[in-house]
């Protein structure tokens, strides 16, 4: 009978430490997970090192990139400048700083919202088509029927995807910010009353080497970013349909996350002082 | 199991499975499996759904790592194999996959020879004539190589799986369920391209399927896994007639009798 009430004491704290339990998982799920991609990202890469390399496939792939995501980031640049320029001149105009609007997008989309765009563009995109493509395989069991095929699936698959992916989408980049600073041009001349010269002339004077390659170091991370994750998220899909819906959404929210966060952290590095 | 027979041959097998063992989690899906299978023979492994068979497959191909056990091809233990040495083992050997498992971003052509294709050891062109022999080889029209897989019935997919697995010209060919899914007269037609294709190269085969009719066609021998364990094994044109109750009863297909199915009510 005495046992009672230390069993309830014993219960409580069991219940109270409860949640404690539950984060502790989580953050081991988490650490799990961490280490199993970078030895899946260690592994592609050494693959990028050693024959026999796939050509085709990479040319593919970074056709499938960079050509295929075109219309999508040109669309999105355009229209990101467009409604920068417009947000800036309105609020510039509160303390008479309107003439700023020009250095403002010029250096928001090379710094900032050209790679971080075109990343989420692509991730939506591409990270959503590999995690698909790769997780049906894995499904119907073309990947273990490659290695059947003497034929390694992180080399076949993944090594080449990788490096398109990294190469791929710096080009990208280029192309939205520049349309993106024309999109900021063509509102400021078009609908502000800016001279095309002088906006052009006030884009130019302020825009530094630095800017541009810091967005372009920024845009090979993600591009690593988005297609490790979504040839991870396919490589592990099983579970059927059901299983390749999940690796895909896995893929996009992940890479999405992954290039906000990753953005925060290469911005700190690349432009603390 | 008291009445299995000793799956060992006095010559050096071609495959040799010894304590073969492997669980996924809490469940033992092989539990000691020890076979034998000579060279230049042709032996099919039946069992039930969930038997272990689809496991011991994977495990001699090198798909699935086992718990424990020796394989051996041609009396070299291949767990033990770096990925390189592996490789290099799997290049003599073919596979046709129960579903086919074609790649459908290439056309038949390229999935017929792609091994040949991936290794170099053929160019673009001469891989096309080379699939378009390989295809002929399995009843199908060399224009069939232009296809997609997706364009193909699913008799045409497995006779593609086959010329695919068959191209290289391997030593040991594997069939998972060659003819599940097909019309008994399509069964029929892949089973009598198996025949062939594996006489034609001298191969040893392994097959494992729960369709007895394809069993007796396609096999000189046959072993019978249950619950992870080998518990027969015998001629294939002896199946239903054994004199082993277990399969017997799976041979005929009957509801009572040693093995019981686990349905929940």
């Amino acid at each position: 009978m005495s046992a009672a009430p230390e069993a309830l004491a014993s219960t409580l704290v069991d219940r109270l430490l409860d949640p404690v339990a539950a984060l502790g998982r989580a953050v081991l799920g988490l650490l799990r997970s961490v280490g199993a991609i970078a030895l899946f990202a260690a592994e592609a890469i050494s693959h990028l090192l050693r024959p026999p390399f796939y050509g085709r496939l990479f040319l593919k792939a970074f056709i499938e990139i960079a050509w295929f995501s075109l219309p999508v980031v040109a669309l999105t640049a355009v229209f990101t400048g467009m409604v920068l320029a417009l947000q800036s001149y309105t609020g510039f105009a509160r303390f008479n700083a309107e003439g700023a609007v020009a250095n403002v997008v010029v250096l928001s989309i090379t710094r900032e919202l050209g790679p971080v765009l075109a990343g989420l563009m692509v991730a939506g995109r591409i990270g959503a088509a590999f995690a698909a493509e790769i997780g049906t395989m894995r499904v119907t069991d073309q990947i273990d029927a490659l290695s059947t095929l003497s034929t390694n699936p992180m080399k076949y698959l993944v090594a080449p995807r990788l490096l398109a992916g990294t190469l791929a989408l710096p080009l990208l980049v280029i192309v939205a910010d520049t349309l993106g600073v024309m999109g900021g041009w063509l509102i400021g001349t078009q609908q502000l009353g800016f001279g095309s010269g002088a906006y052009l002339k006030a884009t130019f004077d302020f825009l530094q080497v630095a800017d541009v390659v810091s967005g372009l170091i920024k845009a090979a991370v993600f591009g690593f970013v988005i297609t490790l994750m979504g040839c991870w998220s396919g490589y592990q899909s099983g579970g059927g349909a059901q299983g390749v819906g999940r690796a895909t959404t896995s893929a996009v929210v992940a890479s999405s996350i992954l290039i906000l966060a990753l953005d925060y952290v290469l911005t700190a590095v690349l432009f603390s002082r | 199991m008291s009445d299995a027979q000793p799956a060992v041959t006095s010559d050096v097998p071609k495959i040799r499975l010894r304590g073969l063992r492997k669980a996924f989690g809490a469940k033992q899906v092989l539990d000691g499996v020890d076979l034998d299978i000579r060279a230049g023979h042709s032996m099919v492994i039946l069992g039930g759904s969930g038997s272990g068979k689809s496991v011991t497959l994977k495990c001699i191909l090198g798909l699935i790592p086992p718990d424990a056990g020796l394989i051996e091809i041609d009396g070299r233990n291949v767990a033990t194999l770096s990925r390189r040495e592996r490789e290099l083992v799997n290049d003599r050997i073919g596979m046709l996959f129960q579903n086919g498992a074609l790649f459908d971003s290439l056309p038949v052509w390229e999935n017929v020879c792609f091994k040949l294709l991936a290794q170099n050891r053929i160019s673009r062109r001469a891989a096309r004539d080379k699939a378009a022999e390989v295809l002929a080889q399995v009843g199908l029209a060399a224009s069939v190589g232009d296809l997609s897989p997706a364009e193909l019935s699913g008799g045409m997919q497995k006779r593609v799986g086959l010329a695919r697995a068959i191209a290289a010209e391997p030593d040991i060919i594997f069939f998972d369920e060659p003819t599940t899914g097909l019309d008994p007269i399509m069964g029929a037609v892949i089973d009598g391209l198996i025949v062939d294709c594996v006489k034609r190269l001298g191969a040893t085969a392994v097959s494992i399927t729960h369709d007895m009719a394809s069993a007796r066609r396609i096999g000189d021998d046959a072993a019978m896994i249950h619950k992870g364990q080998i518990i027969w094994r015998g001629g294939a044109q002896s199946l239903g007639d054994t004199g082993n109750a277990m399969v017997d009863q799976f041979a005929r297909g009957e509801r009572e009798g040693p093995i019981q199915m686990e349905l929940r009510r």
